[in-house]
């Protein structure tokens, strides 16, 4: 014998009511979890409007001044040497003045011995990253205080990005790097094969109040600040010398300056 | 029946093999993984808890990690406060593994057990563990 028709709807009427019931009783669990806690910037941290960076081109002398710098950031940051230039890991790296400010190879005026130098390149942690823009799965990102930042957990090493940057600031992971590893810093993370790394201002130390790496390790060559603060160094620095960034044409809003030492002989 | 022998046969040892799982198992008890959680570091500690207590710890460590990891790299936040009040660092390397720095007999025991390969240490480095 089947159920009649009332039968029917009082039951479907009474399990209704009870997977309501259920499913709020569900949601203030969960909700209890959600409220077990919560969570702020750590005290000790230097934020910034803007972070951006001046280099002191002839502050740079000798090629001990751009290992030491260099090598500041490849320790920290457990950066795999690799020596083929196709597949090697850089965050911070040196070129020539014609790579470097392929535009600007006229306007500059500069003493002719610094454009024989090679020049201290980085991310420009850009005010309109076409990185950013061309992530598919937001992996790349430009935090609150303009730092493009990079999520390695959601790269999925499409590499889209590596073709957006103008600035060839990006690495892609080859191999695992690990083995290139020459000593682990044990704080940090390493990356794994497939991924795409690049600098990042160093966030982890500002989350400590330090200042980046290379900064601290440039005795001075570098300084770093915020530029949306009128009062900070950094625009002490930008207003008194005569700065140029890399590729303005592109309107990707560069935040690394390099101070040309050409005011004596303009 | 056409080949009745060997078709019986052959369903013999198929049943055989495929039920090979269950009166293969029979007689062994099935022990339950017991993470270790005696490391220097832990024996060092005063009150001995985590940054949440142990039953909520043991249920939804993987999706407080997971909130972690988003605070940490996307958020620009850096400091986990727990429902008791106190305050850590989020990291899983410095914070986490600072204690538990026995992965093999913390982590991978109940994660072996039920079959489960977080890829953390893809890229997290492991605690070195005296060896």
């Amino acid at each position: 014998m089947g159920i009649d028709r009332r039968d029917f709807l009082k039951m479907a009427g009474a399990s209704a009511i009870l997977a309501i019931g259920g499913l709020t009783i569900v949601e203030d669990i969960t909700k209890d979890i959600a409220q077990a806690s919560e969570f702020t910037p750590e005290s000790g941290a230097i934020t910034a409007g803007k972070w951006a960076m001046v280099i002191d081109v002839a502050k740079f002398k000798t090629e001990d001044d751009y290992k030491r710098v260099i090598n500041a950031c490849n320790s920290i940051h457990n950066i795999p040497v690799i020596d083929d230039p196709k597949s090697e890991v850089k965050w911070i790296w040196t070129d020539s003045f014609e790579h470097t400010f392929p535009e600007q190879q006229e306007e500059v005026h500069m003493k002719e011995s610094l454009k024989e130098m090679p020049f201290l390149l980085l991310c420009n942690h850009c005010e309109h990253p076409p990185c950013v823009r061309v992530c598919p799965t937001k992996a790349t990102f430009k935090r609150s205080d303009g730092i493009v930042m990079q999520d390695m957990h959601r790269c999925i090493g499409c590499r889209f990005c590596m073709a957006g940057c103008p600035y060839g600031s990006r690495s892609f992971n080859w191999t695992d790097p690990r083995p290139h590893i020459k000593e682990e810093n044990p704080d940090y993370p390493t990356r794994m094969k497939g991924v795409v790394e690049k600098c990042t201002f160093c966030t982890e130390r500002l989350a400590e109040g330090l200042e980046p790496a290379c900064v601290e390790a440039s005795n001075g060559a570098m300084v770093f600040g915020d530029i949306t603060d009128a009062n900070s160094e950094i625009r002490k620095v930008l207003n008194e010398a005569y700065t140029i960034r890399r590729k303005p044409e592109l309107g990707t809003g560069p935040k690394v300056y390099y101070v040309m030492g050409g005011a004596d002989n303009a | 029946m056409y080949n009745g022998g060997k078709i019986i046969l052959g369903i013999v040892i198929f049943l055989a093999l495929a039920a090979y799982p269950f009166f293969g198992d029979i007689g062994k008890a099935n022990v339950t993984p017991e993470p270790n959680l005696d490391t220097p570091e832990i024996r060092k500690l005063e009150e001995k808890k985590c940054v949440e207590p142990e039953e909520f710890m043991k249920a939804e460590h993987m999706s407080l990690l997971n909130k972690w990891r988003d605070l940490a790299v996307r958020d620009e936040t850096t400091v986990y406060v727990a429902s008791d009040g106190d305050r850590y660092k989020i990291s899983l390397q410095n914070t986490c593994m600072r204690c538990h720095s026995n992965k093999k007999e913390f982590c991978d025991k109940c994660h072996e057990y039920t079959g489960v390969k977080p890829y953390c240490w893809d890229c997290h480095l492991a605690p070195k563990e005296g060896k």
